[in-house]
C-alpha cells in the first residue's frame, strides 16, 4: 500500500467516451431488430390505402387461407383505445370502426416467413363508406366538416387561450407594434433505426414479453397490458440499444401493442420490422404550424407586450397533441422579460398521420417566429439584434408572470460568446453580397416538473447494487436512446463514490429488473434521474463510510476518502482500499442495495390556471446562435458556412456529450430550417423516404463551434442542466435572419428551400423601384 | 426461388452456403451467416447504414445481391477488430463520439475503412465526399469528420 494515496480525479467534467460506445462501434450493440429467435414468426401490418372512411367489413377470410399464416388480427381483437395521455386516449391499435389517415394498421399478420405474410397481405380487403378527408386546417375547422372524432366538434382538439400581465396596456406602452405569420412545415425525426418489436408470448403463464425500440418502456408497459387486458405483472418490457428517438418513441406506438396482439393469438413469437416508409407513416413528428405573432416595445427596444395565436395541425389522433399545444404557449416565456403575454392556441385534427413530441416539443415553431419578428424590428428601430435582446434580459432568479421559476440563466454569457466567436461587430454589414450573418436565442425545460402519469411516486428512482466483487451496478429505467444517459448516470455515481470507473456497470430498461422510470423525454433524465443517482451514491457512500470507520475504528465524521482509498483525516496511517471496505461493508449485511429518488418540489410545478402544468420544470437551458450563410441569388440556394452554437446547460457532466448534443440540436434544426418537409397528396404522404425526405447530408452540413457556458444550477446534479433539446430552436431563426442579411428576403415559410427562396427574392426585386436598389 | 451455392470469404472466413439467387448481402450476412453488425436503415440505397466493403471498395449490401459476390471478400464491422482491439477508426469513433446512437456508426465506419485504404491522408472534402451517402441523424457529422481525420493519423 502506497504511503499517499492518488490524488482522485473527478469523474463529472470529464471527456469520457459513452460506456456503451465500444459495443456500438463494433457492431455489438443489439437492436430490436438483432436479436435472434429463430423461431420467431414475422409479422406484417395492414395498412388502411383510406385517407379517412368509415369502416364497413375487413375480410381476412382469404388472407387466412394462404399455408404459413398463422394468426391474423384486426380491430375486433382490441377494443381498448391507447394514447399517451390518459385524458386523451382514441386511438385504437388496429382501426375499428373508422380510419382517419392513409397507411393507418387495420389488421396485422403473423406468418412463418416473409413470403406468406406477403401474399396474404395482398388478399386483405377493406370494404368502406369513404368521408371526406382533410389535410388543410381551414377545410377541417369549416362548420360543414366531418369531424373525425364524435366528441371533438369543429376538429379542435383543444384550443387554449392564455393572457398574463395587462396585454390591452402593454400595446398602449409601445411605440412600435409590429405583426408577421409564419408557416412552419411539418417534420419528423427519422432517427436511423426504423421501427421494429419483438413480442414472445409465454402460453403456459400468459405472460408476455416485449423488447422494442422505446424511450419510454413505462409508458408502453401500461398500455400493452391495458390493450391485452392482462395484468400489468405479467407484461415484461425490454429496451435494447435504441438508434435514436428524438422523441418519436416517447409515445406507445401501434405497432408495439399489435406485435404483442399477434404474439398472444399466434400463440408464439412475434418479430415485426416496419420498413422506412412504415416508421415515416407511424410518424408522431411535430406539426405543421401557423403562427401569428405581435410584438410591441419602445422605441429603445423594451417589450411591453406579446400576443401569439398558434394553430397545429395535428393529425388523426390525440397524442400529444394537448401537451404540444400548451407547450407552444408556456415557453413564450422564461426566456425574456415581457410584461404582458397573451396565448391563443388551437390544435386541429386532420386526416394525416398522427403528429406527437419532436425535439424542443411544441416550443421550436414559435420561438422561430418570435425570434424572426424581434430581428425584424430591431432593424426597424436601427438596433443591434443582440442589443435588443440584452435590454430585455430576465432578470434571474425570477418567477414569470405565468409562474415558472428560473433559477439559472446563461443567456446573456451565450450572446457574448456567440457575438465574439462569430465575428459579429466586423461582420455585420461588411460581408460581401449574398453573404449574412443571423443570430437567434432559444430555451428548453430540463423535465417537465409533473408527469404524464400523476401517482404521488417520486419523479426518479434509481437502485445501486454492491457486492462482494466490488463492483457497483446502476439499476436505472431511463432509457439511453443514444444521448448518453448511461454514461451520465455512471460518472455522476462515480464522482460521489470517488471509485474507478472500471467498477460501474449500467443496466437499463428491463422492467423485472430496473426500477420504474419516467422515461427519456422532456430532457429530464440528466436532471431528474441524475439526482437520484446522487442521492443513491450518496446513500451508500455512508454506508461505506461506516464500514471504513469500524475497521479503524475511527468516527465515520473522521473518516477521509481519497479516490478508493478511505482513512482518518490528519491520522499517519495510510488507511485501506476499497475492496476491504467493501469487505467490511457486506459483513451481516450481505449484498448491499441501495435506492436514490428525486422529486420536483410543489413550487416549481406551476400554477393554478387550467393548462399551467406545461411548462413548468425545476431548470432552464438557454442558447443563442450564430449562422453565417451564403445565398446563389440564381439557384435559390442556401449554403451554410458555419455555425457557433453557445449553450447554456448549467454544468457539463461529459463536455463531449454536452458538445454532440448541442451540434446534434442545432443540425436537426438546420434540416427543419433548409430542407425538412413531410408532404401529402389528398393524404398520401410523399416521399416516405430518406431520399425524399431531405435530411443534410455530411457534404452540405457546416462546421458547428459549440460553447459551453455553465451558469451551475442549484437545482441540478452538480448544477448540470439539459443539453440535448433547447439549442435547436435558435438555429432556425438564426438562419433565416442570416438570409435576410444576405439578400434581404424574409419568408413566413419554412423550411427555406430554393424555390421559395427565389420565388420571394424575384418578389423582393419587382417590389423594389430601381432608384432604391441603386442606392440601397 | 432457385439457388446457387456461393462461394466467398466473409471477415477472412472461407463459406459455402446455398443461397437463393434473390437474396440480399445484408439478409446473407445478418441471417444466414448471422452477425448482425450491418444494419438496414432504409428501404433500400437510401442511407448507408448497410455500407460493407467488397474487395476492400464500399458497397451498400441492401441494394447488392448475395451470388454477385461470388468469389469476393466481403468485410464488416463485425470483423473489424483484430485480438478483440478497436480498428483505428472504431477507437476514433469511440473516443471522439463520433458514434451516438451508433445505428449508422456500421456503414458510417466501412465507408471511412474503405476511404482510408485507397487515400491515407483524405482532407476534408474527401471525407465530406466518401461519407455522402451515409447518413447520421444524431452528431450533426462534425465529430464524425473528427473521428476520421483522427483514424488518418493512426496506423492502419
Amino acid at each position: 500500500m502506497s504511503a499517499l494515496p492518488p490524488a482522485k480525479i473527478p469523474m463529472v467534467g470529464q471527456r469520457l467516451p459513452l460506456i456503451d460506445g465500444v459495443e456500438k462501434v463494433r457492431g455489438k450493440a443489439e437492436y430490436t431488430a438483432d436479436f435472434n429467435f429463430p423461431d420467431a414468426l414475422v409479422g406484417r401490418i395492414y395498412r388502411s390505402p383510406y385517407s379517412h372512411a368509415e369502416v364497413i367489413n375487413v375480410d381476412i377470410s382469404k388472407a387466412l387461407d394462404v399455408p404459413g399464416v398463422v394468426a391474423i388480427v384486426t380491430g375486433d381483437d382490441c377494443d381498448q383505445p391507447f394514447g399517451i395521455l390518459p385524458i386523451a386516449q382514441n386511438e385504437f391499435p388496429l382501426a375499428r370502426d373508422r380510419v382517419r389517415y392513409r397507411g393507418e394498421p387495420v389488421a396485422a399478420i403473423a406468418a412463418l416467413d416473409e413470403a406468406s405474410a406477403e401474399k396474404a397481405l395482398r388478399l386483405i380487403k377493406m370494404e368502406v363508406r369513404e368521408l371526406p378527408s382533410y389535410q388543410d386546417p381551414k377545410k377541417a375547422r369549416h362548420p360543414d366538416a366531418t369531424n373525425l372524432h364524435d366528441d371533438r366538434p369543429g376538429n379542435l382538439e383543444r384550443d387554449v387561450h392564455h393572457e398574463f400581465g395587462d396585454v390591452e396596456k402593454g400595446f398602449k406602452e409601445a411605440d412600435l407594434i409590429r405583426e408577421a405569420s409564419f408557416d412552419c412545415a411539418e417534420v419528423t425525426h427519422m432517427h436511423m433505426e426504423p421501427h421494429a418489436s419483438l413480442a414472445e408470448y409465454d402460453v403456459e403463464r400468459d405472460r408476455i414479453t416485449l423488447r422494442s425500440v422505446t424511450q419510454v418502456p413505462y409508458y408502453v408497459h401500461k398500455r400493452v397490458a391495458q390493450c391485452l387486458n392482462m395484468d400489468e405483472s405479467q407484461v415484461r418490457v425490454i429496451k435494447p440499444f435504441i438508434g435514436g428517438g428524438f422523441g418519436a418513441r416517447t409515445e406507445t406506438l401501434n405497432f408495439e401493442i399489435v406485435t404483442c396482439l399477434l404474439a398472444r393469438k399466434a400463440l408464439g413469437t412475434v418479430r415485426m420490422k416496419l420498413s422506412r416508409e412504415e416508421t415515416f407513416l407511424t410518424h408522431r413528428g411535430r406539426p405543421r404550424t401557423l403562427v401569428n405573432l405581435k410584438i410591441g416595445m419602445t422605441n429603445k427596444g423594451r417589450m411591453t407586450a406579446c400576443s401569439c395565436e398558434v394553430e397545429q395541425i395535428g393529425g388523426a389522433y390525440g397524442g400529444y397533441g394537448i401537451v404540444t399545444i400548451l407547450y407552444a404557449g408556456a415557453l413564450l416565456n422564461a426566456i425574456y422579460d415581457i410584461p404582458a403575454v397573451k396565448y391563443d392556441g388551437y390544435r386541429i385534427y386532420a386526416n394525416t398521420p398522427p403528429c406527437g413530441a419532436m425535439r424542443g416539443h411544441g416550443t421550436v415553431d414559435v420561438r422561430h417566429g418570435f425570434e424572426s419578428l424581434l430581428d425584424m424590428m430591431a432593424n426597424e428601430l436601427g438596433l443591434d439584434p443582440f442589443e435588443l435582446r440584452r435590454r430585455n434580459l430576465l432578470n434571474a432568479p425570477t418567477r414569470t408572470i405565468n409562474d415558472l421559476l428560473v433559477k439559472s440563466y446563461g443567456l446573456p454569457d451565450c450572446m457574448d460568446w456567440a457575438e465574439t466567436a462569430s465575428g459579429w461587430k466586423d461582420k455585420r454589414g461588411n460581408l460581401p453580397p449574398g453573404k449574412g450573418l443571423g443570430i437567434a436565442c432559444s430555451h428548453y425545460i430540463s423535465g417537465a416538473a409533473k408527469p404524464v402519469h400523476w401517482t404521488g411516486e417520486p419523479h426518479a428512482v434509481v437502485n445501486l447494487k454492491l457486492d462482494f466483487d466490488g463492483g457497483i451496478t446502476i439499476l436505472t429505467g431511463a432509457a439511453d436512446i443514444g444521448q448518453g444517459s448511461s454514461t451520465i448516470l455512471a460518472q455522476v455515481v462515480g464522482e460521489v463514490l470517488g471509485i474507478d470507473f472500471d467498477r460501474l456497470t449500467v443496466i437499463a430498461n428491463d422492467s423485472r429488473i430496473t426500477p420504474k422510470d419516467n422515461g427519456s423525454y422532456s430532457s429530464r433524465v440528466t436532471f431528474m434521474v441524475g439526482n437520484a443517482a446522487l442521492e443513491a451514491a450518496e446513500n451508500l457512500k455512508t454506508i461505506l463510510i461506516a464500514a471504513a470507520a469500524r475497521k479503524l475504528e475511527a468516527e465515520p465524521d473522521d473518516i477521509e476518502c481519497l479516490g478508493e482509498v478511505y482513512r482518518v483525516a490528519g491520522g499517519q496511517d495510510p488507511g485501506i482500499g476499497f475492496k476491504e471496505v467493501v469487505t467490511e461493508a457486506l459483513v451481516e449485511s450481505g449484498t448491499i442495495t441501495v435506492k436514490g429518488t428525486f422529486t420536483v418540489p410543489r413550487e416549481y410545478q406551476g400554477g393554478k390556471f387550467r393548462g399551467a402544468a406545461v411548462g413548468p420544470s425545476m431548470a432552464y437551458s438557454y442558447s443563442a446562435t450564430a449562422v453565417e450563410v451564403s445565398v446563389c441569388e440564381i439557384t435559390g440556394l442556401v449554403s451554410v458556412d458555419k455555425v457557433w452554437a453557445a449553450h447554456d446547460c448549467g454544468y457539463a457532466l461529459n463536455p463531449l456529450s454536452v458538445e454532440g448534443q448541442v451540434q446534434g440540436a442545432v443540425w436537426m434544426g438546420l434540416g427543419q430550417a433548409l430542407s425538412e418537409e413531410t408532404r401529402y397528396h389528398k393524404g398520401l404522404p410523399l416521399g416516405p423516404n430518406i431520399l425524399d425526405y431531405r435530411v443534410p447530408t455530411i457534404v452540405e452540413s457546416p462546421d458547428i463551434d459549440v460553447k459551453i457556458i455553465e451558469s451551475i444550477d442549484p437545482n441540478g446534479p452538480f448544477g448540470a442542466k439539459e443539453a440535448s433539446e433547447g439549442a435547436l430552436a435558435s438555429l432556425i431563426p438564426a438562419l433565416a435572419n442570416a438570409v435576410y442579411d444576405a439578400i434581404g428576403v424574409r419568408l413566413s415559410e419554412t423550411p427555406l428551400t430554393p424555390d421559395r427562396i427565389l420565388a420571394a427574392k424575384q418578389k423582393l426585386d419587382r417590389d423594389t423601384p430601381r432608384k432604391e436598389k441603386r442606392a440601397g | 426461388m432457385a439457388k446457387s451455392i456461393l462461394h466467398l470469404t466473409v471477415n477472412d472466413q472461407p463459406r459455402e452456403d446455398a443461397v437463393a439467387d434473390n437474396t440480399l448481402l445484408i439478409d446473407y450476412l445478418r441471417e444466414t451467416v448471422g452477425i448482425t453488425g450491418t444494419k438496414m436503415g432504409c428501404d433500400g440505397g437510401e442511407c448507408g447504414a448497410c455500407t460493407v466493403l467488397v474487395d476492400g471498395r464500399a458497397r451498400l449490401s441492401c441494394i447488392s445481391l448475395a451470388t454477385s459476390c461470388e468469389g469476393r471478400h466481403i468485410e464488416t464491422i463485425d470483423g473489424c477488430a483484430r485480438e478483440g482491439r478497436l480498428s483505428r477508426l472504431q477507437k476514433s469513433f469511440h473516443e471522439k463520439l463520433g458514434s451516438q446512437c451508433g445505428y449508422c456508426t456500421p456503414g458510417m465506419i466501412m465507408a471511412a475503412e474503405g476511404l482510408l485504404r485507397r487515400n491515407p491522408q483524405p482532407t476534408d472534402a474527401e471525407i465530406r465526399e466518401a461519407l455522402g451517402g451515409n447518413i447520421c441523424r444524431c452528431t450533426g457529422y462534425v465529430k464524425i469528420i473528427e473521428s476520421v481525420q483522427a483514424a488518418a493519423g493512426e496506423p492502419s
